[in-house]
């Protein structure tokens, strides 16, 4: 994954930019625009969401919360979040090292089809898994007659999740481990560590931040998920009916009134909205002590 | 080991790509005719080429003056100004949406404004916009800081030291040093922008044949039981996204390799 806080520490020499006032303006107007853009883009739809969901204080968030299984749908989403996160921080690393380290036929086919949830719509994604397991199909089919339920169930969901983070994972941790050096591999396995010990005490520990970086990025694009997860969830209250879903269902005009309107969706989408910041936030933190660290050796 | 990463490749990823092609293409050619003789299939895709084309135009172009600024400048709060590129990566898109209904919708901070001037932009053609651009803007801005940082400021230099503009400088030396990872970070906007459909749903209303972007057609197919042309659809976005993916790991060689 790509870090935007590396900061190279070069420059345009400041002595001759201070001197000429053309090349003063053209830094402020640069910086200008890139204010601009950002304030009007990013920031300002931020504070629109952060006044609506907290303009009525800290009490009323909570009975808006409790009134209408918001609760629930919040608490479902986490879950399936942090289960997604733990496994695609587990798969992720391992195709990664498998991607950089072992070398098989077939393997730039593997790494371009790891991208394949970067570029299909999501939407799609959820439309592939119904045909997949959907009652109707073969496998689905089968996967019933034991008992089974994947669509409109909650493995549905997990499965929607995991294809959509995969990526996010493997392209956090590949760039790290291309830039391992070997050395220190081989070194340990010469002084008689094996594979697992080698991994484990050696790999794992400079992996550690890029993997953490990887998951807490895949849970936070879980929370938000919809288009993956409409089709595939069946959307039951307090079942399989996740927070973004349930947004969705509190806007639509064909069920105000009776179980809640755009208040309620603001009061779900700003806690929704607070716990990515503080994820986001935490995820910088691990990406921007990657690199201090990778500056320093 | 290379086993077990395989199996969950070809389970996680391939098997549902195999699952959508089976049902996309059982429908026959008879069914694919039909749904794309639809004007509101039609509409749907012109729909989202549009929305696409204009989200990849304006996040290319501010994308990199913010590239530029992150990388060439230095002032206070700048990593927070890092922090708030990554941001669309983690909200949702539904709340994106909603964003975008408190500003413009009903008793929203620019409704009067924007009434009074008779432009409407909720369940129109703007607000649509305005939130796939939101959900876009980090690729290019992603993409393009890393090149900007290996390549350092010689080579600006050197042209800036031989008499060339700013202007010159950056159209002779930087953007050309930047082309393969501009062009990767446009490919990946444009995928998600013909994706896009959380946000989109709520800000559009949509509208049959109006405000109905391709991925709200797929939605819309399927509610009403018709399965078999959602499936036509979602295929063709599928394939289309592969297509571009290609070209996206075509790039990605290519500009890995310049950075080298």
């Amino acid at each position: 994954m790509a870090q935007a806080t590396i900061d190279s520490g070069r420059r345009w020499p400041r002595g001759r930019a201070r001197r000429t006032p053309g090349a003063a303006l053209g830094r402020w107007s640069l910086r200008g625009v890139a204010l601009l853009y950002l304030g009007l883009f990013i920031l300002l739809p931020v504070a629109a969401i952060l006044q609506a969901g907290f303009s009525d204080g800290l009490t009323n968030l909570r009975d808006a919360l409790d009134s209408f299984g918001a609760k629930g749908a919040i608490e479902l989403t986490l879950i399936m979040a942090a289960i997604t996160a733990v496994v695609n921080g587990v798969f992720g690393t391992l195709l990664a090292y498998v991607l950089v380290r072992i070398p098989f036929p077939g393997r730039s086919l593997v790494s371009t089809i790891v991208d394949v949830p970067f570029a299909v719509p999501t939407l799609v994604a959820g439309v592939m898994l119904v045909a997949l397991y959907g009652p109707n199909s073969v496998v689905g089919g089968w996967f019933d007659d034991h008992g089974i339920h994947v669509i409109f169930a909650r493995p549905g969901i997990l499965l929607a999740l995991l294809f959509v983070t995969l990526p996010l994972v493997v392209r956090s941790v590949q760039p790290v481990l291309l830039e391992l050096d070997l050395a220190e591999e081989e070194a340990a396995s010469v002084l008689g560590a094996g594979g697992w010990t080698t991994f484990r005490r050696v790999v794992f520990p400079a992996l550690r931040p890029a993997i953490a970086a990887g998951a807490l990025l895949a849970f936070a694009r879980s929370l938000g998920e919809f288009g993956a997860i409409v089709f595939v969830s069946g959307n039951i209250p307090n079942e399989t009916l996740t927070a973004p879903v349930l947004i969705t269902q509190l806007l639509n005009p064909s069920s105000f009134g009776s179980s809640g309107g755009p208040d309620q969706a603001a009061a779900v989408a700003a806690v929704l909205f607070g716990i990515s910041a503080v994820v986001v936030l935490v995820t910088e933190h691990f990406v921007s002590r990657r690199s201090t660290e990778r500056s320093f050796a | 080991m290379v086993g077990v990463a395989l199996l969950y490749v070809a389970t996680l990823l391939v098997a549902p790509l195999v699952g959508i092609t089976y049902y996309g293409l059982k429908a026959g050619l008879g069914t694919i005719g039909d749904t794309f003789q639809q004007t509101d299939v039609r509409h749907a895709f012109y729909l989202t080429f549009v929305i696409m084309a204009i989200t990849v135009v304006v996040n290319t172009v501010f994308g990199v003056v913010v590239a530029l600024v992150l990388t060439r400048d230095r002032f206070p709060g700048k990593r927070l100004m890092s922090a708030l590129v990554d941001l669309p990566l983690a909200v949702s898109p539904v709340i994106v949406g909603l964003m975008a209904i408190l500003l413009f919708g009903r008793g929203g901070w620019f409704e009067a404004f924007f009434a009074a001037q008779g432009i409407q932009i909720i369940f129109a053609l703007p607000s649509m916009v305005l939130v796939t651009i939101f959900i876009s803007i980090p690729f290019v801005i992603r993409e393009v800081v890393p090149v900007l940082e290996e390549l350092g400021t010689e080579e600006e230099q050197a042209a800036w030291t031989l008499g060339a503009s700013r202007l010159q400088t950056f159209f002779r030396v930087t953007l050309p040093n930047i082309r393969w990872g501009l062009l990767y970070g446009i490919a990946l906007s444009a995928a998600r922008a013909i994706g896009e459909v959380g946000a989109v749903l709520i800000v559009s209303g949509a509208l049959q044949g109006q405000t109905e972007t391709a991925t709200l057609y797929i939605l819309r197919a399927f509610d009403q039981y018709q399965d078999a042309q959602g499936y036509v659809v979602a295929l063709t976005l599928a394939l289309f996204s592969i297509v571009l993916l290609i070209g996206i790991e075509t790039l990605k060689h290519r500009s890995s390799r310049e950075a080298r």
